[in-house]
């Protein structure tokens, strides 16, 4: 029977490889989840088969809790709240993989078997990336909730500390891997990686959550990857290195997005940057009103909403669609700008905006768009600062100098509705308002965008 | 000759190139959905969870944290299946008919 399970696994294998292929467009996507759930009860059943299971009351009650636990978080679980039950996943997901390895450890030890260095290599990378995935992971999601405060929290000698932190960890580490039978070594090790979790984001800020909550994914697939390697079973192997280069793959994304490195983000503590380099003078801008707005775009015959954060923090989404169905009838041709970095994690906005029912061919990424703002007639901004910041293209002194942004300049006229003219998160004054062409819009944005509905239809009638 | 472990090295960056090939496709529209499905397969972890729980003569430290893993890991598989399928029933198909 032990043999056959291994087919079982190579079927599994197969179907996790599917699943991920069928996700490259919407359309195939939802097979994908099918063929990800098939692929996990044929690797679950299969196991409980093959293998003399002991301790079924553990094991059945285990995922009792863990179904009873998983559903509702499932269905009750708002969408604007997805980037902090991600965050909550990878630390799920995380802890499984550093326990596992932790009662390998013990139980080899028990026997007084002596773990060989190909074993032991992947069991302290499994344990060092499970643990600080985890206690990573929970920061995140604290930052996400709005538990912890958003801003990056820096002091002196951060990165000195961390480093030897770290330093000590993979010297612990090495040391057990030579000399497997010092046990005293393990909780050390594993009390490092925790805390070298929190210390790891402890000094990331909000804007940059995208490309670490993708960091933290790539983490949590290779600590499952090496339980692979431990255990010696390929299909864990295959299914975490999916899940590593997927996590991989997005955080470069994201990172390129931005124009910064790997190193920057982990280490730059870039919110904590530009608050330094913040110079907010007073300058006029141009406001209006919702009855100006929306005879703009009455009038207007080609419209760009750019939303971002601010969008998902007003709950605005659903009224945003109101806007665009709106508009659409009136035969104005309504698209949306989405940059990678837009919101908390990759494809925040997306998600955000499929909720509202906005059809998703009328949700363009920054490249097929950026063309398109010279030829619009109204670039509209919901809650969108520094991925519309033309300071990106021009000021070299500007910390975000060299980030793709979205050419919202180059439109005809320019909305953006802001609750103030307080700088962002990112302390940085955008030139965008102080635009000839720009009106600010003053207010919170789900009100605002339903006072200009208001005030649509009466012209309509008119 | 080729030990388990090399034939193992060799599965790993084969998987990693192609999922590197695979996840490269997917469309950005999609990311939010690709990163809580790939989270729920990396619960497979949750085979490696059985086998420390289930093994003959377990301790009780080993049932306790595979007990734990179990939990934790079954969490993310059907969390991370429902909500993934909950998010990409949203996208509406082109031109919003319902």
């Amino acid at each position: 029977m032990a043999h056959i399970v291994s087919y079982v696994y190579i079927l599994s294998a197969a179907l996790f490889i599917l699943s991920l292929k069928w996700m490259n467009s919407p359309v195939t996507a939802r097979r994908s989840v099918l063929a990800g759930e098939l692929g996990m009860l044929m690797a679950i059943v299969g196991t409980l088969l093959a293998f003399k299971v002991f301790n079924w009351e553990w094991i059945l009650t285990a995922f009792f809790i863990g179904t009873a636990v998983g559903v509702p978080i499932a269905y009750i679980m708002p969408m604007t709240a997805v980037p902090q039950r991600t965050a909550m996943s990878h630390a799920c997901g995380a802890l499984a993989a550093a326990l596992v390895g932790t009662a390998e450890f013990y139980r080899a030890n028990q026997f007084h078997e002596i773990l060989p260095t190909f074993v032991m290599v992947p069991l302290m990378l499994e344990t060092l990336l499970g643990f600080l995935t985890f206690t990573g992971s929970l920061m995140a999601m604290g930052k996400l909730q709005e538990v912890l405060p958003q801003r990056p929290i820096t002091y002196r000698g951060q990165n000195l500390t961390n480093f030897a932190l770290f330093g000590i960890a993979a010297g612990l580490g090495v040391w057990l891997i030579v000399n497997p039978a010092q046990t005293w070594i393990f909780p050390i090790f594993a009390g490092l990686s925790l805390v070298f979790g929190v210390l790891l984001i402890i000094p990331i800020g909000g804007a940059d959550m995208p490309t670490v909550i993708a960091l933290l994914n790539s983490y949590a697939g290779l600590s499952a990857c090496a339980m692979g390697f431990v255990l010696g079973n390929k299909m864990l192997v295959i299914a975490g290195a999916l899940d590593g280069s997927s996590g991989l793959i997005l955080s470069i994304i994201m990172c390129k997005a931005m124009n910064r490195s790997f190193t920057n983000v982990l280490f730059g503590a870039f919110g904590q940057l530009q608050v330094a380099h913040a110079h907010v003078e007073k300058r006029p801008v141009r406001s209006a009103t919702p009855e100006e707005a929306a005879s703009i775009l009455d009038a207007a015959s080609s419209v760009i909403i750019v939303p971002g954060y601010g969008m998902a923090v007003a709950q605005a989404q659903h009224k945003v669609r109101e806007l665009f169905d709106s508009l659409m009838r009136r035969g104005v041709d309504v698209k949306f700008a989405i940059h990678p970095v837009a919101g908390r994690m990759p494809g925040h906005m997306n998600v955000l905006l499929a909720e509202a029912d906005i059809p998703y061919d009328r949700l363009y990424g920054m490249e097929d768009i950026n063309s398109e703002f010279a030829q619009c007639d109204v670039a509209l901004v919901i809650g969108a600062n520094d991925v519309t910041n033309p300071a990106a293209r021009t000021d070299k002194t500007s910390p975000i100098y060299g980030m793709p942004i979205l050419d919202v300049d180059k439109a005809h006229t320019v909305m953006v509705i802001k609750r103030s003219m307080n700088p962002g998160f990112a302390g940085i004054d955008n030139e965008l308002y102080y635009m000839d062409k720009t009106l600010m819009l003053f207010g919170d944005a789900k009100t605002f965008v339903g006072e200009i509905l208001k005030e649509l239809p009466a012209r309509a009638a008119a | 000759m080729s030990t388990d472990l090399e034939i193992t090295l060799y599965i790993f960056m084969l998987a990693t190139f192609l999922g590197l090939e695979v996840i490269r496709k997917v469309s950005p529209l999609l990311h939010t959905p690709l990163m809580s499905l790939t989270n729920a397969i990396s619960a497979i972890s949750v085979v490696g969870a059985i086998m420390i729980t289930g093994a003959q003569g377990a301790t009780t430290l080993s049932k306790v944290l595979g007990f734990i893993a179990i939990t934790a890991a079954v969490t993310n598989i059907v969390s991370g299946y429902l909500i993934t399928d909950r998010m990409l029933k949203m996208f509406k198909k082109p031109g919003g008919k319902k």
